[in-house]
């Protein structure tokens, strides 16, 4: 089954099976089969961290490269606020913008105008109390793409907004179309991603029938031919048309500090985010308004793709954004504008269901215990899984055998000598004394 | 159809682990594709009592049991006992001591939770010998 679009792949030829990737990976979608850490494509949520785990560099991310932008007669440059935070010394995000439009782009839409929008609907949206509390933010793909597959139960409290970067691609296109005159498909919108989530949620989005964004260019990719430009320019010829709030979203808590209300949370790094949906489930945080989850550490700035220090970038977007207006969008008329909502359902996948009614289901839970009772428990990945409990399950849904662990082999071929079988650090040797 | 059984160990020593367990069941009735309400309502009930377990009583045992009609919990420690299980029962009293207040437990809501998440709720306790909880969630 291939339905699924992911951005976040792997390099056969690189990859040597090392099983580095298998732990890291939050929703334990990797195997190392043939030697090959395999990505399990209806479980990927694309955050990008076996691509920052890899030590050979065997994972990547499907990107768009520059050339891309001459397929379009008019091309628009859609810069993440995370890019702001890339340049020492940057003191005018005008730079980037001229630099940017220096290295081809006709038109540049900053997506932190989008996040000033779409913080704007947010606050109308909470007023309208239209959704169970706590509101949990839709901005990060990756959170999405979890909510969906690990945390159904939770999709009703999802934020039901289009994202910053979907909300300054519409913008950016509809302005450009009425100043050029050119059909929309001579007009290519391209994202300066900080994620393979992102790249994903452009290529296959859950929520839209079709991204307004055409491609994606890595910001790690772009950042030393801007970083050239820039060097060269004398005064920009541009100017940012962001506020404090939308340059913010750039970083963890930069979304929920937008919301002005005092009874938020916001997490960052997956496994903070996961922990942080845990106690949602359990009701444990019902007296919140809103909670932002990103994926990366540090949010967007954090993103596998970027290329500076998350913890870097922050404070230098802290210093940009000091004398910018608090936000420089605002939305037109009352209530939330149509065209910002979802227009169709974040849908939950049940690929972790183990079997269509609860009794096979409970049969198979049955047999997942018994076998991850006989297994040694040392969750060592040589098994190809990224532990013993997660063979198991593989084992009862017919994807891999007890004889994956080389424990188990060991103990069924007992009088055959199989020590030499077994890893250094497991070796029995009060075993070979006896011999 | 037989049910499936999990036994779990709570160390009174490490408050850090405590949630594991009821975490672990989460896990397998998620799994399962119980229903989210049931899902809720055993995961509050049982990190309650665990967490009763290593603040007040220094660890115990759970026993849990999964049919498609019920979900039971048996949790047994060895601790002080509870003296007025009436009071205890009350929202807010608490004898928690001050450093896991600091943490966010001591509000005195865990047993009313229990009661309100559960189906049926049993308390044997004895003063000096220990407690033990037993607890049903019905599946529907
Ligand atoms: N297993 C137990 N052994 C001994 N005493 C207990 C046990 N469980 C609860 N108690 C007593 O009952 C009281 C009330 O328990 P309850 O769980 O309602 O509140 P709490 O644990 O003090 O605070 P909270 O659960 O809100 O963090 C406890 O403070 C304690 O005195
Ligand atoms: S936190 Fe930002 S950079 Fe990281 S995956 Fe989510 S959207 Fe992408
Ligand atoms: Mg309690």
């Amino acid at each position: 089954m291939n339905s699924f679009f992911h951005s976040v792949r792997l390099d056969e030829e690189k990859c040597m099976g090392c099983t580095n990737c298998i732990k890291r990976c939050p929703t334990q979608a990797i195997r190392v089969r043939n030697g090959k850490a395999n990505i399990i494509s209806e479980l990927c949520i694309d955050c990008g961290e076996c691509i920052r785990v890899c030590p050979h560099h065997a994972k990547y991310a499907e990107r768009d490269s520059m050339n891309r932008i001459l397929e379009f007669k008019h091309r628009i440059a859609l810069p993440a606020p995370a890019l702001y935070g890339q340049f020492n010394n940057l003191d005018d995000i005008g730079y980037i913008i001229t630099a940017l439009k220096l290295l081809g782009f006709d038109e540049v839409f900053e997506v932190s105008r989008g996040a000033e929008l779409v913080s704007e609907a947010t606050r109308r949206y909470l007023e309208e109390n239209k959704i169970p509390k706590p509101v949990i933010s839709s901005a990060c793909p990756a959170v999405c793409r979890l909510i969906r597959i690990c945390f159904p139960n939770l999709i009703p409290h999802v934020l039901p907004l289009n994202s910053p970067m979907e909300e300054a691609a519409r913008l950016a296109r509809e302005e450009a179309i009425k100043k050029t005159g050119l059909p929309s498909e001579d007009i290519g919108v391209f994202f300066i991603t900080p994620c393979p989530a992102k790249i994903t949620a452009i290529k296959q989005p859950i929520c839209l029938p079709q991204s307004n964004v055409d491609g994606a260019i890595a910001m790690k990719d772009l950042y030393p031919v801007l970083l050239k430009q820039m060097n060269h320019l004398g005064a920009p010829d541009d100017s940012s048309n962001s506020g404090i709030i939308g340059v913010s979203w750039a970083s963890s808590g930069g979304e929920a500090a937008a919301l002005l209300k005092e009874r938020y949370l916001a997490a960052d790094g997956i496994e903070n985010v996961i922990k942080v949906l845990e106690e949602i489930e359990d009701e444990k945080l019902d007296t919140l308004d809103f909670i932002e989850l990103n994926a990366c550490s540090g949010g967007c700035v954090g993103g596998s793709l970027t290329a500076e220090n998350p913890y870097v970038a922050k404070a230098r977007l802290q210093q940009l954004r000091r004398y910018l207006p608090v936000s420089a969008n605002h939305l037109m008329d009352e209530g939330v504008p149509q065209e910002m909502e979802w227009q169709r359902p974040l849908e939950g996948l049940s690929v972790l269901k183990l079997a269509e009614n609860v009794s096979d289901a409970m049969a198979m839970m049955k047999r997942i215990k018994e076998i991850q009772s006989r297994l040694p428990g040392l969750d060592c990945g040589t098994c190809g899984a990224p532990s013993c409990r997660a063979l198991a399950e593989d084992i009862v849904r017919g994807n891999a055998t007890l004889h994956d662990c080389v424990f188990s082999l060991r103990n069924e071929l007992s009088g055959t000598d199989m020590q030499e079988f077994i890893p250094a650090p497991f070796r029995n040797t009060d075993a070979e004394k006896e011999e | 159809m037989d049910e499936i059984k999990l036994h779990f160990e709570v160390s009174g020593d490490d408050f850090t682990r405590a949630g594991e367990a009821s975490g672990e069941v989460k896990r397998v009735l998620k799994e399962i594709w119980f229903s989210s309400a049931v899902i809720r309502n055993v995961s509050i009930a049982m990190y309650e009592g665990e967490i009763n377990m290593v603040i007040h009583a220094g660890g115990g045992e759970i026993d849990v049991e999964i049919s498609p009609e019920c979900i039971s919990m048996v949790l047994a420690d060895h601790g002080p006992g509870i003296e007025n299980v009436e009071l205890a029962m009350q929202e807010g009293y608490s004898t928690a001591p001050d450093n896991v207040r600091c943490l966010g437990f001591g509000a005195g809501m865990g047993l009313p939770n229990i009661k309100k998440y559960t189906d049926e709720m049993d308390i044997q306790t004895e003063l000096g010998v220990g407690t033990t909880i037993t607890l049903k969630v019905y599946n529907q």
